[in-house]
């Protein structure tokens, strides 16, 4: 008796219309969902390509070796916080500490440099920095019930205010020090003239970042949490996967993701850090994530999603810039307009779907 | 004994006890802190306790319309914008108009109106469209400040205007006159709030907004009328800060003034979760503000490192209230024998960190 369960002792029935019929109906169903998904997520990457084409045929000079890697050089940092603060959402947080966690562990970093610590260990102290306030803002997330947004606003401005009382002049690394080798120009195809496609080790770093991010959010264990926190927090309870653990984890790596965008920042700009760097900085990373399909209200989304949310921010960064003629005041209007775009488009999505 | 208890209890009690504790540290530096004379020029009162009533205006005023959006269970984290744009719409103004009496009204009227069309976005977002306060009024943050630029062109435009420079530069009855006006506009909503069902509704929605829907009351009309409520009052606290210098600065004036506000509604004893509100204690929380950013510079700590004070008595305030929660909760689950006085110790700890 104990040897047969009860399905196996129910004789199969072949080819019974009802048992297979709903098995398609629900497949079709969850290939639907997950289009529907993505749905954000093709519209920025038609958005993007269409802001390039549209780009390439007004000013020219855009699919150039040279301005493609630029921009991908300059935007390098803003991929590794983008990632960050991927897990942040899809935990269905958000950190908006990363901009001030910037510029605090630079000015820190840097002015460490200058009395004489290795650069190479004070490098590893500016993610441990970043760390830092991750895991505060982490455990009051978690521990105290603050809401997110409150305790890493509190940690934006202990970071900002901390980086004013070390200094607030801008402070320069010594001529020396390791960091700039990060901004050092690989040439990769030697193009005519100045049509290099040339990258830098901190893009490298931040590509490594983003294949790190994806094979964290899908293809490990601590990844599906995340996604379980995000979609029903209690419920990943109820399964007894590990919610606290997660969560500070996902915290702490948002803040030493941090810490790592000021070394490739810093060393970018020839190892100048100042207390007013990062500002912002948050907004275009969530901006970003949104962008990239990520839902604000936790539970969806992809790595690579952020990243298409960061080429699109660049891309109208690089309109912007090559077209002249608008104003700049209206660069964060515009940002603000196609951020607002993707959060009703989300919005619209995700009301049909509870519906 | 009980009435001192009550007050024991009333957690803006502790924001005067902040604000004595700061006034005797700089009474302690500097004996003649508390004096007041008379300007023989002008022939108006001057004194160091004026001048932290002129700039509490602005600051009581972003914290009384910002407590009415947390009592819903909401935030307003454009603010500070709306504070340029307030005081860029009335600098452009004036500067193209005579200094009469006249002028400052059109000027007045005229940022009124827009940051009224800029809290109705806000409220139509939050109220209509169903997005998380949060991201609409953080798009509007971003899209706020570019409209302050767009309207001065980016410039920090200046203007001459006699009856507008009193606002912040007058007195009355020996008191600054934005003072004054905000303690008036305070109490006409304080009026209008408890004198009729309107701040009971309020915070019924903050509460549950599904129950106060089946109890009759609609939600829509009171969600767009705080946070169009929350942009007007910004918009007059920016026309006070910007007719203190009558200058307004794009990107300084308002800036960051969103984390002062929430500080000032959390010491007030307003709690982030909603459904309550104090109008005295966000105001006395605005003073100690004020007292706190005079005496940061009096003491001679750079300006720029304020934030990181006032992080860090929001994380101890929002610490407090979960510590709160949890203290009534194993009270009575346990025993009697831990009622909740552990809060009262941590709550005198948390003024030293305000000294």
């Amino acid at each position: 008796m104990s040897a047969h369960t009860l399905a196996e002792s129910v004789p199969p029935v072949p080819g019974l219309p009802e048992t297979r019929q709903p098995q398609q109906v629900s497949r079709f169903w969850v290939m639907w969902e997950r289009s529907q998904a993505l749905i954000p997520t093709l519209a920025a990457l038609v958005l993007l390509f269409g802001m390039l084409i549209y780009a390439e045929i007004a000013y020219g000079r855009v699919f150039h070796s040279g301005t493609m890697s630029s921009l991908l050089v300059s935007f390098a940092p803003t991929i590794i916080l983008a990632v960050g603060m991927t897990f942040v959402i899809i935990s269905g947080g958000i950190d908006l500490s990363v901009g001030a966690v910037v510029a605090f562990s630079s000015v820190a970093g840097v002015m460490l440099m200058n009395i004489g610590v290795s650069g190479w260990l004070v490098m590893l102290l500016m993610i441990v920095f970043g760390a830092v306030f991750g895991v505060i803002s982490g455990v009051m997330i978690e521990y105290f019930d603050v809401q997110p947004f409150i305790a890493t606003l509190a940690m934006m401005f202990l970071a900002r205010g901390l980086a004013s009382i070390l200094s607030t002049t801008p402070v320069i690394a010594p001529e020396d020090s390791p960091i700039r080798l990060l901004a050092t120009d690989w040439e990769i195809v030697d193009g005519p003239k100045v049509n290099d496609f040339t990258v830098t080790p901190g893009l490298i770093v931040a590509l490594l970042v983003v294949l790190g991010g994806f094979f964290f959010m899908h293809r490990s264990r601590l990844g599906r949490t995340v996604y379980a926190i995000g979609g029903n927090e209690s419920s990943a309870r109820l399964m007894g996967l590990p919610v606290a653990r997660a969560r500070i984890c996902i915290y702490v790596v948002s803040g030493a993701l941090a810490g790592l965008a000021a070394i490739v920042y810093t060393a970018e700009v020839g190892g100048k850090a100042q207390n007013v760097t990062g500002i912002g900085w948050e907004l275009d990373a969530i901006a970003a994530v949104v962008i990239g399909g990520t839902l604000l209200t936790g539970g969806y989304g992809y790595v690579l999603g952020s990243i298409i949310g960061v080429f699109v921010l660049a891309a109208l960064r690089l309109i912007i810039t090559k077209d002249g003629t608008i104003n700049p005041e209206y660069l964060t209007i515009i940002t603000g307009s196609v951020l607002l775009a993707f959060v009703l488009l989300q919005r619209l999505l995700t009301r049909r779907r509870a519906s | 004994m009980g009435s001192v208890k009550t007050a024991l209890r009333t957690p803006w009690f502790w924001a005067v006890v902040g604000i004595a504790v700061l006034l005797l540290i700089n009474s302690i530096k500097n004996p003649d802190y508390l004096a007041l004379s008379v300007n023989p020029t002008t022939g108006l009162l001057t004194g160091n306790v004026l001048d932290i009533l002129r700039v509490s205006a602005p600051i009581i005023m972003i914290a009384v319309g910002m407590t009415f959006v947390i009592a819903t269970e909401g935030i307003d984290l454009s603010v500070g914008s709306m504070m340029a744009v307030g005081g860029a719409v009335a600098m452009q103004t004036l500067s193209t108009m005579s200094g009469s009496v006249g002028a400052m009204f059109v000027a007045i009227g005229l940022a009124l109106a827009l940051a009224i069309v800029l809290g109705a976005v806000n409220g139509l977002l939050v109220a209509v469209v169903g997005l998380q306060p949060f991201i609409s009024t953080l798009i509007m943050m971003l899209a706020a400040r570019g409209i302050a630029r767009v309207i001065t062109d980016g410039q920090n435009t200046n203007a001459t205007n006699e009856p507008f420079r009193q606002l912040s530069n007058g007195q009355i009855l020996g008191l600054p006159t934005s003072f004054v006006i905000a303690v008036l506009i305070v109490v006409i909503i304080a009026f209008f709030m408890r004198r009729t069902a309107l701040g009971l509704m309020i915070e019924s929605i903050g509460i549950n907004p599904h129950a106060s829907r089946l109890v009759g009351i609609r939600p829509r009309p009171i969600l767009f009328g705080v946070y169009i409520l929350s942009a007007a009052l910004a918009a007059v606290g920016g026309l006070f800060s910007v007719s203190e210098v009558m200058t307004v600065s794009v990107s300084g004036t308002g800036n960051l003034m969103e984390l002062d506000a929430i500080l000032a509604v959390v010491i007030g004893g307003t709690s982030l979760a909603g459904g309550k509100f104090s109008i005295l204690g966000s105001t006395i929380g605005a003073l100690l503000i004020a007292t706190l950013n005079k005496s940061v510079l009096f003491l001679g700590i750079p300006a720029a490192a304020t934030p990181a004070f006032k992080a860090l008595v929001i994380i101890v305030l929002v610490l407090l209230q979960s510590e709160r929660i949890r203290s009534f909760a194993f009270g009575r689950a346990k025993s009697k024998a831990t009622p909740p006085d552990p809060a009262l110790p941590a709550a005198s700890k948390e003024k030293e960190v305000v000294a």
